[in-house]
Formats: structure tokens, sequence, C-alpha cells
């Protein structure tokens, strides 16, 4: 939740509500710009074997643009390489935050939340702060919140479909429901998903594809960090209530020729 | 003797330390980690830490991803 000043993680507040995956950017140059563009303080990345060149120039981009890094456990089936793989996260990058992802098959990419929950109660038996990406059922979000989830992080479509928040009424429940903060993950498409999932409650948006796969990054990262602000303004705002017929928002006397 | 690096076989030999096995891999410490069967070793015990014969070991980095 937070405070409308930004995102409370572990204590630690972030000014940007919008957290960029990093995944997917045509080349480094164009991560950095749209990093940058977008305003976020929080970017994931994925742990993976070291490949023969060492891998070399990510974390130097990154460490440029000042932003914390959010390693995942990407591509993890089961809770025990989700466990390996966020401890080699931890050891790497410094940071006892993991995004938590353990997926049930290579075609959806949708949570495995059994498997989910006992790595989630695992990390953060370890001391890890554990952000899971999960379905958005709303019972789920709880009993993750319970084995002490610092966020829960409920999908809006599947990853990378850009279907955006398929069901808005599950989201607006988890949002009542739980007393962590709230980031929609996966499947925003465009910038009115964005400021959808605010308007909704959310208190941040992780997405990664709808920019880095659009085809200008760098302007649809200004996108979305307008359309995350702009959700959240309105959220706070209180939107009018919805009516079924017209209401005049001109005066209804001194008509010329009454 | 023999272990496995990121699934590929390579020799090892007695005394082999985790630190000595980045060196000779030519990589770079920072930003890295390593798991020796599928155990993290804490970077402070790299030295201290040898790699037995036919160990499987992970090395591992971050890469672009969601």
């Amino acid at each position: 939740m937070g405070d409308s000043s930004g995102l409370v993680l572990d204590g630690v507040t972030l000014s940007s509500r919008l957290v960029l995956g990093t995944g997917g950017a045509a080349n480094l140059a164009i991560l950095q710009a749209a990093v940058r563009a977008s305003g976020t303080e929080l970017v994931t990345v994925a742990m993976r074997r070291v490949p023969a060149d060492g891998g070399g120039g990510l974390l130097d981009v990154l460490s440029e643009c000042g932003v914390r890094l959010l390693p995942n456990t990407a591509g993890c089936h089961t809770a025990r390489e989700a466990l390996l793989t966020a401890r080699l996260g931890r050891e790497a990058l410094g940071t006892h935050w993991v995004k938590l992802e353990v997926i049930a098959d290579d075609r959806t990419l949708l949570p495995d939340v059994v498997e989910l929950l006992e790595a989630a109660e695992a990390l953060v038996r370890e001391g890890f702060v554990v952000l899971p990406y999960t379905s958005d059922d709303p019972i789920v979000a709880q009993r993750l919140v319970d084995v002490g989830c610092a966020a829960v992080m409920p999908l809006g479509s599947p990853i990378g479909s850009g279907m955006g928040i398929r069901n808005p009424h599950a989201i607006e429940l988890i949002r009542e429901l739980v007393d962590v903060p709230v980031v929609l993950d996966a499947g925003i498409g465009t910038a009115s998903d964005a400021a959808l999932a605010m308007e909704l409650g959310c208190d941040a948006v992780l997405l990664a594809t709808a920019v880095m796969r659009s085809e200008d990054p760098v302007r649809m990262a200004r996108a979305m960090r307008s359309a995350v602000e702009g959700g959240h303004l309105a959220r706070g705002a209180g939107r009018v209530p919805l009516r079924r017929m017209a209401r005049a928002s001109s005066p209804t006397t001194g008509l010329v020729g009454a | 003797m023999t272990i496995t690096v990121n699934g590929v076989d390579r020799p090892g030999r007695p005394g082999l330390t985790v630190a000595a096995l980045v060196a000779e891999l030519d990589l770079q410490p920072r930003g890295i980690a390593v798991a020796v069967d599928g155990e993290v070793v804490r970077r402070s015990e790299w030295a201290s830490t040898a790699v037995p014969d036919r160990a499987r070991v992970d090395v591992v980095t971050a890469m672009q991803g969601g």
C-alpha cells in the first residue's frame, strides 16, 4: 500500500510505482534509454548460467541508471529450483529481495501456486523479501501474505500476452483482502491497461514486454510512466459514480428562447 | 578428475577451489554466484571451498529478464 508519495517495500520507499522488467530489449542501449524514460527505480533481471563471453554489460548499464535490481526466478518449475535460483540471485547481486516465479508449464507460463506457496514460505524463513508472481486468485494472494510475502503480484493475463487485465474484479478483491502492496504483474499491453491497474487500487505495475517489444520502447516507457501516475492519481481523486442516465454538466436554466 | 561447469565437462584437479575455478574461467567475480552440487558457495568461502571430483558447478549471473 504505502502512502501517496510512493511504493513502500521492506521499509524502502520507491517514488516510482512502475517496476520494469529488462527482458526483450533489442540491445543494451535501448534498454538503458527505456529504463531512464520510464522513471523506474526497480528493475527485474533473470539469473542464468554465465555465457562463454561473460555475458557482459547488463549490470554496468543498469548501475549507470541508478536503479535497484530485483532478481527473479523466471523459468523455475519447482519450489526446489526456485529456492536455488533465489539464493544464487541474493549471492550474485547482494540483495535479499526476490521476484518469486514458479511456473506450471512453458506454454501458458501460468503460476504453479502449490509450488509457489511452498517456495515463498521457505524463502521468507531464510530472510528473503519475497515478491511473488501469482494468479489473480484472491485466496491464493491471502495465503501468500499469511506465509510472510512482502507484496503480492497477481497477473492481469498471461506473461507477454498483452491481453491486459482479464478479471478486474479479482484484482480489486485482492486489493481489498490483503494489507501488503499489490503489484499488477504480467499481461499489460498498453498504457490504458497500466492506468486501469492503478485505478483498481494496485500499488504498482510491473511490465516488460509492453515496453521492450513495442515499436518505440522509449516512447512506450514514457507512456507507461504517465499511465501509472495518471491511474494512481485518479484512484486517489475518487472517480464519479457510474450513472445509467445522463446528467447535464451545463446549467439547465436560462436557456435562450425559453 | 572431471567436473561439470554449467553443463560442460572439464578437467578438475585435487585441491581446486571455487576461487581458482572462477579465475580459470576468466570471469569477473562481480555479479556472479556459484553453486556446487546445488548448494550456493558464499563469495567469502570461495577460496576455502574445494570443487570435488564429479562436482556439478553452476556459475550464474544476471541477464535481461522480466
